[in-house]
């Protein structure tokens, strides 16, 4: 649905997007990660057509964005970072204006904008003054704006900015109610929300693309082990830890178990193990039959926060994680192939 | 051309929305009110005075009302263009909806003359409301209409001409009180630019004078048609949305 190859904005100083290259397909809901300033916007500009790149292509639904933009127009939604409303306008008769505009008339125009208002849950401000209107609300009247010519593609730049945790819970279910029949793309820098809506992630930073894939290969990828967090507590008595750790690096497959943190009377311990194995069962039963109780055990899988940190490279906090798993830089640097300047 | 209505459409209503084209419909109104009491005030009592004195002198109420009312009006038109024009693309601008327009399936022209004919429209219905007062005069007089409308369509080229101008200006910032005092400057520098005629007579006087939109509105003002006024004003409205066009794209070039 969108193809962009080599795709390059240069500003008078500064390269805002640096030889960008992905696709997206059709249906799929696709995050567009990258710390600010990071030339998201820009790429979706030219998406839009707003500007025209300085080099590389870029096609959406099989038009190139600078030789056809009226077509590619007619086929994109795009909700700006700011909702792009007209202040003294109603509702209604904003979203009536942009209708006509994408080319819609007559009872057609009615129906989408019906739909719209139901679909975004705006019915109850149809008649209010968009000026007059809350920041979430505003934020969905451009939703509504940008779906309501059913566009092919979908291009939201933060939608959920400046929201609060309601609105942007339910902006995020909005969102995925809309893929299947539209192609999305959503910029954001708020990794729990890629990890929760989105299919696909694209990470760029300082304008070049760092890492393109889907969110459980990309969770994967970052770590060439599973590891689990385990809470174990005694019966009776007090934990030997050390016995614990024994015990259950005895098990066939366990790489390393690190004592973690002692809750009370339970321990938490992180238990690695290689790949592809799987040691839930044999951690349950050695602990359970060794005579302690498991109060908890649950894979703690990386989150994106821990790999976007990685893979753009240069923050403390990677830093810091790689220093304390010995096993770490082997697998991350395994999870940068296509990114060796996020290195520096 | 359906797009062009759009936006002009949109951009009308909200010049309704916005107190403005209300504000300068009342303040044209009453200033322009006030000259044509003025005028025919004066008319009236030289009229009295004549006959007092017996004398028949030739009285014109085209040449002594109509003609200096709607060159007033003229020089009102310089006041009121830029607070017209100044928003048209600035608010947009500061607004962040261009990026609407930009992203929609129309083309810059469309937008651009939506706009510019929006502001015209504007301009005229202004203009057109307070010529309400010449009724009084077909009431009570007898004066000639074909003049006085040719000299309306002098009041509104030279509007159009000057809102092409300031469309322009407009693209040029997101500052509305900058796009307006510019566009202010605008105006009245093609209004004074007639007066160096007046004492010098090499050719870059002439030109210069040539330039100013005055020059061109005097013989709509006598009520003459002449098409060479009339292309001079065409050719500025044209120029005015051209660079306006090309402003528009620079803007995608550069930001």
């Amino acid at each position: 649905m969108i193809t962009v190859t080599d795709l390059t904005k240069r500003y008078a100083r500064t390269t805002a997007v640096d030889h960008i290259s992905f696709s997206v397909s059709k249906g799929q809901i696709v995050g567009f990660l990258g710390p600010n300033g990071a030339g998201k916007t820009t790429t979706m500009r030219m998406l839009t057509c707003f500007f025209p790149p300085t080099s590389g292509k870029a096609t959406v639904a099989g038009f190139d964005v600078f030789e056809h933009p009226l077509e590619v127009k007619k086929r994109i939604g795009y909700l700006p970072e700011a909702p792009p409303l007209y202040i003294e306008m109603e509702t209604i008769e904003y979203l009536r204006f942009v209708g006509r505009l994408k080319g819609l008339a007559g009872a057609d125009l009615e129906k989408r904008v019906d739909y719209v208002c139901d679909r975004c849950a705006i019915a109850d401000v149809k008649n209010k003054l968009l000026g007059k209107l809350s920041k979430g609300y505003r934020q969905r009247v451009g939703l509504a704006q940008a779906i309501i010519h059913n566009p092919d593609v979908l291009i939201l730049d933060e939608p959920t900015a400046g929201l609060d945790p309601k609105q942007i819970i339910e902006t995020r279910e909005l969102i995925r109610s809309l893929a299947g029949d539209h192609t999305i793309i959503l910029s954001t820098h708020i990794l729990p929300e890629v990890e929760q809506t989105c299919e696909q992630v694209i990470i760029i930073d300082k304008g070049k693309l760092v890492a393109t894939d889907s969110v459980q290969n990309l969770q994967a990828r970052a770590r060439g082990v599973e590891s689990m967090l385990v809470e174990v507590a005694p019966r009776t008595g007090n934990l030997v830890t050390v016995v614990v750790q024994q015990r259950l690096a005895k098990i066939a497959g366990v790489s390393s178990v690190v004592l973690k943190e002692e809750r009370g009377r339970g321990s938490v311990f992180e238990v690695e193990s290689d790949q592809g194995k799987l040691v839930r069962g044999d951690l349950a039963r050695a602990i359970v039959e060794s005579g302690w109780d498991l109060n908890e055990l649950r894979p703690s899988a990386m989150s994106l926060e821990e790999i976007f940190l990685e893979l753009t490279g240069s923050d403390a906090a990677a830093a810091e994680r790689k220093s304390d798993q010995p096993g770490e830089p082997a697998t991350s640097k395994d999870a940068k192939p296509e990114a060796p300047e996020a290195e520096a | 051309m359906r797009n062009i209505w759009i936006i002009c459409r949109r951009e009308l209503s909200s010049y309704f929305a916005s107190p403005i084209a209300w504000l300068l419909l009342t303040m044209y109104s009453i200033i322009f009110g006030f000259i044509f009491w003025n005028f025919v005030a004066e008319f009236v009592k030289q009229g009295m005075e004549m006959e007092m004195m017996g004398q028949m002198g030739p009285m014109n109420i085209n040449e002594q009302v109509i003609r200096p009312l709607l060159g007033t009006s003229s020089f009102l038109g310089l006041f009121m263009v830029p607070l017209i024009s100044m928003r048209l693309f600035a608010e947009e601008k500061r607004n962040g909806t261009i990026e609407l327009l930009a992203t929609s399936p129309v083309r810059d022209s469309e937008i651009i003359l939506g706009k510019w004919l929006a502001a015209t429209l504007l301009y005229c219905w202004i203009v057109l409301y307070a010529c309400i007062s010449f009724v009084f005069l077909f009431r009570y007089g007898n004066p000639d209409w074909k003049p006085m409308l040719v000299t309306l369509l002098g009041v509104f080229l030279q509007g159009a001409a000057l809102l092409a101008i300031g469309a322009f200006i407009s693209t040029l910032t997101k500052n509305q009180i900058i796009a307006g005092a510019l566009t202010f400057g605008a105006c009245l520098l093609l209004w004074v630019f007639s007066w160096v005629s007046s004492y010098n007579s090499a050719t870059w006087a002439q030109m210069l004078s040539y330039m100013a939109v005055i020059t061109h509105f005097d013989t709509f003002d006598r009520g003459l048609l002449s098409s060479k006024d009339a292309i001079y004003y065409l050719s500025v409205i044209f120029l005015g949305l051209f660079f306006t066009a090309r402003s528009m794209e620079s803007l995608r070039w550069r930001s």
